[in-house]
């Protein structure tokens, strides 16, 4: 066979072009599928025969012949063919000219041809990349350079957003399993920055109006119950109105199932790099990209997670790598805006991230300093974190140390500046004053265009800031499918123990962390005299008073309406806080037992 | 003939973008560094490796180039030059009836192909693994995973790609050449080894001019 190939390639050089030659064209045709046996084992004795005579091939009177071979698709041929093609391939790829195409061709078989239904090849997948996988790391060894092409390769053959999302998922697994490879020393990092960019391309393109938080009778925050409650639907079997109602929350945003599923693909990724010990080394990629493209991206929704689950699985390395580098953003960059964004990314990875020890949160607040800027941020956190840290002499001693107050005292008087602005809620005030923490959030926003000048004019030169404001990147995750990667490590808003909540305890068995109460209660009024405005000290007198008189679900509602999250415009937060009161529905469904995985 | 390790002195201009302005040192490595590995005309052979010896501190602007701007500097450069008829080492990684690769130094790609292995060499399937033996010297082994001393044909400049030939007596297997080459050849890689271990001392002057990347 070798010998019949090999003279009817020679021939064809010399200008005589015979039957045999005609022959063998005819059977490299990458138009004809569904081979019969005897067709299939024509090809592979000719693909044999021309990988025994890879010396005669020409590349001038033999490149249609190559061409037309280099067009076929593994995903098309039995096993013994697949061998065939894909060992002439890497014989092929030997020589320098013939490597760009040899490559090109292994990586267009990362993905199955098109006409192929994906009931039909998914059974193959395996088979097949394990092939082509196979024959990348042949041609890696006999030509070590080949990497390099190999990376610009993938780049460019990344199929393009609209393509079906299992063509895209099949592709990027194949893309990661050459990270986690061999390969992967060489092209890893830029595979994973091409990743990476390509979900926050997807993020991107999932419009605000797909995520619901256009439903004015009810903050955001109630969603995040809702979801949780939903969820349980999920647990206990009833997944049909789970399902449906989840699908609401994302409409039905095709990009939103693309990102999912490549999120999924993502976090499983990690996983696996976690296990095998090399977490730290791609999570020094990750930061990079994260630097990069995510913090650059105004509203990035959920691409960021995929530095909260790589947080999660190694919380004492990247969690702090991850927390001290946007602390050191905020604190040093120049550049106002990536300082706003950190500071943002700040507050709610320190909030949400379950994995995070209070020590590490405490200690970041401190090094926050007493800039009026982190304000929000700080407030925010404590809104998680507060019940943990007092629980702890020492961290709160140190919290202490962060002189909240004296922002809060200072002479442009953000609390005064809510309290007057939001529609003189008293009871809102109450609840803030009363837990030195929730409530604030929604306000701040706006007390940021007055608290410093500087802050100010930043603000008002950035167009959309008052959004950007609003803007907390760790809210909950609404991916369905990938969401059970966060679920564990995310502390939900219905997790939270409140400190009120230990007062109420302590109301029961007044033995109960007497103490800690006496102290929490001085910090409060602490901030209080801090506000200043006599008014106030009246209403925290008020409040003193009926501490015990109020509808302890009022309480928790007025508390779950002002841990309004990323809302989408000022307008619906305003809506919100008007019908305040009349949707006096039942929020204390926050019992801490209806964490799902608990 | 020249050797297939060069070391050349070097006068660059670097042409650095201004954001880079501040890291201009590290703007410096990363162009330097994107020589290595490649074919570049302006040295004749591949970087494999460079040092910095001096940047002076003065940068130009160039008209036309702006708003890059240039910075003189010296740079010893590590060249890997091989040329026809050069005998270059490397490791065979894959061993067909039909062909030989050899990886050379661990990056450069080379193959041997049929015609180009002399006719006392013949390949043989010994366990399912192929070897060519050589007929007159039935130790003379030569299979996947030894290191052959190979004669370089030509070099394909842009893939990197070497075609050798083991038509010359002195090639073949090393580990065998070692102990049955004639006194001529022993006496030549003596002379040439001790020319290796001056490298340093040698040193061409060349110039050249770093093709500006952006950083």
């Amino acid at each position: 066979m070798v010998a019949s190939v090999r003279e009817a390639l020679k021939a064809s050089t010399m200008g005589e072009l015979d039957d045999s030659y005609w022959q063998l064209s005819s059977v490299f045709d990458p138009t004809k599928t569904d081979l019969g046996p005897d067709e299939e084992a024509l090809l592979v004795a000719f693909l044999r025969g021309l990988a025994g005579s890879i010396s005669v091939i020409d590349v001038e009177h033999h490149k249609p012949l190559i061409n037309s071979v280099l067009q076929m698709s593994i995903w098309n041929y039995g096993c013994y063919a697949g061998d065939a093609l894909v060992d002439f391939v890497v014989l092929l790829a030997t020589d320098g000219k013939y490597r760009e195409a040899c490559l090109d061709m292994l990586v267009c078989n990362f993905m199955p041809p098109r006409k192929i239904h994906h009931s039909r090849w998914i059974f193959r997948k395996k088979e097949v990349l394990d092939r082509v996988h196979s024959a990348l790391h042949a041609i890696a060894d006999l030509a070590p350079l080949a990497c390099v092409q190999l990376l610009q390769i993938i780049l460019h053959r990344m199929p393009p957003m609209h393509f079906p999302k299992e063509i895209i998922a099949i592709y990027v697994e194949s893309m990661l399993k050459l990270e986690k490879s061999v390969i992967g020393e060489y092209v890893g990092t830029e595979i994973l920055m091409a990743l990476m960019d390509r979900l926050v391309d997807y993020d991107v393109e999932i419009k605000p109006e797909d995520i619901p938080h256009d439903d004015s009778s009810k903050g955001i925050f109630d969603m995040e119950l809702e979801d949780v409650e939903e969820n349980r639907d999920d647990f206990v079997g009833f997944g049909s109105q789970g399902t449906r109602q989840r699908e609401l929350v994302l409409k039905n945003s095709v990009y939103a199932k693309k990102l999912d599923m490549l999120m999924v693909i993502t976090f499983e990724h990690l996983k696996s790099c976690a296990d095998d010990g090399r977490l730290i080394k791609v999570f020094k990629t990750l930061v990079e990209s994260f630097k990069k493209t995510m913090l650059k991206t105004q509203k990035s929704k959920f691409a960021q997670f995929v530095m909260f689950y790589a947080c999660s699985l190694d919380p004492e390395h990247c969690g702090v790598t991850f927390a001290d580098l946007l602390t050191d953003m905020f604190l040093y960059e120049h550049d106002p805006l990536s300082r706003i964004i950190s500071v943002a990314y700040l507050s709610s990875f320190l909030s949400r991230g379950k994995f995070l020890p209070t020590s590490l949160v405490v200690g970041i607040l401190e090094r926050m300093g007493y800039l009026i800027a982190k304000l929000k941020a700080v407030m925010y956190v404590l809104c998680f974190r507060m019940r943990s840290i007092v629980d702890v002499p020492h961290h709160k001693s140190q919290l202490l140390g962060v002189h909240l107050e004296r922002i809060l005292q200072h002479h442009l008087d953000p609390l005064q500046f809510f309290i007057s602005d939001v529609d003189n809620n008293s009871a809102q005030v109450e609840e803030f004053l009363r837990q030195a923490k929730a409530a604030h959030l929604f306000f701040m926003s706006k007390t940021f265009l007055f608290d410093d000048l500087l802050d100010s004019e930043l603000l008002k030169s950035y167009g959309d800031m008052e959004r950007l404001d609003m803007f907390f990147p760790f809210d909950p995750y609404l991916l369905k499918e990938s969401d059970r990667f966060i679920r564990p490590n995310y502390v939900f808003w219905s997790m939270v123990k409140t400190t009120y909540d230990n007062h109420n305890i302590e109301d029961d068995d007044p033995d109960d962390d007497g103490d800690n109460e006496d102290e929490i209660e001085t910090f409060n009024l602490r901030n209080t005299g801090s506000v200043g405005g006599p008014d106030l000290i009246d209403d925290d007198g008020v409040y003193i008073d009926e501490d015990h008189d109020i509808n302890e679900d009022d309480v928790l509602e007025s508390s779950m309406n002002k841990m309004s999250i990323t809302p989408q415009t000022l307008s619906s937060t305003r809506e919100l806080f008007s019908g305040f009161g009349s949707t006096a529905r039942m929020p204390a469904r926050i019992r801490p037992s209806v964490s799902p995985d608990l | 003939m020249d050797d297939v390790f060069r070391v050349a002195d070097t006068d660059l201009i670097a042409y650095i973008h201004p954001s880079m302005a501040n890291k201009a040192r590290r703007a410096i490595q990363r162009q330097l560094s994107s020589l290595l590995f490649t074919y570049n005309e302006a040295f004749d052979g591949m970087v494999l490796a460079y040092s910095i010896e001096d940047i002076n501190k003065m940068a130009k602007i160039l008209s036309g180039l702006q708003p890059y701007y240039g910075v003189n500097l010296k740079a010893k450069l590590l060249m890997f030059s091989p040329k026809p008829d050069m005998l270059l080492e490397g490791k065979i990684v894959r061993l067909e009836r039909e062909s030989i690769h050899v990886v050379v130094l661990g990056f450069c790609s080379a193959s041997i192909m049929s015609e180009n292995i002399r006719e006392e060499f013949k390949y043989k399937s010994i366990g399912g693994q192929g070897v060519f033996i050589n007929t007159s010297h039935k130790r003379h082994l030569i299979k996947s995973g030894s290191i052959i001393r190979f004669l370089v044909q030509s070099l394909d400049e842009e893939m990197l790609h070497i075609s050798g030939s083991l038509i010359p007596a002195k090639t073949g297997c090393i580990r065998w050449l070692s102990k049955h080459v004639d006194e001529d050849s022993q006496m030549e890689r003596n002379h040439k080894r001790q020319r290796e271990e001056d490298l340093e001392s040698e040193s061409h002057k060349k110039k050249g001019i770093a093709k500006h990347h952006k950083g």
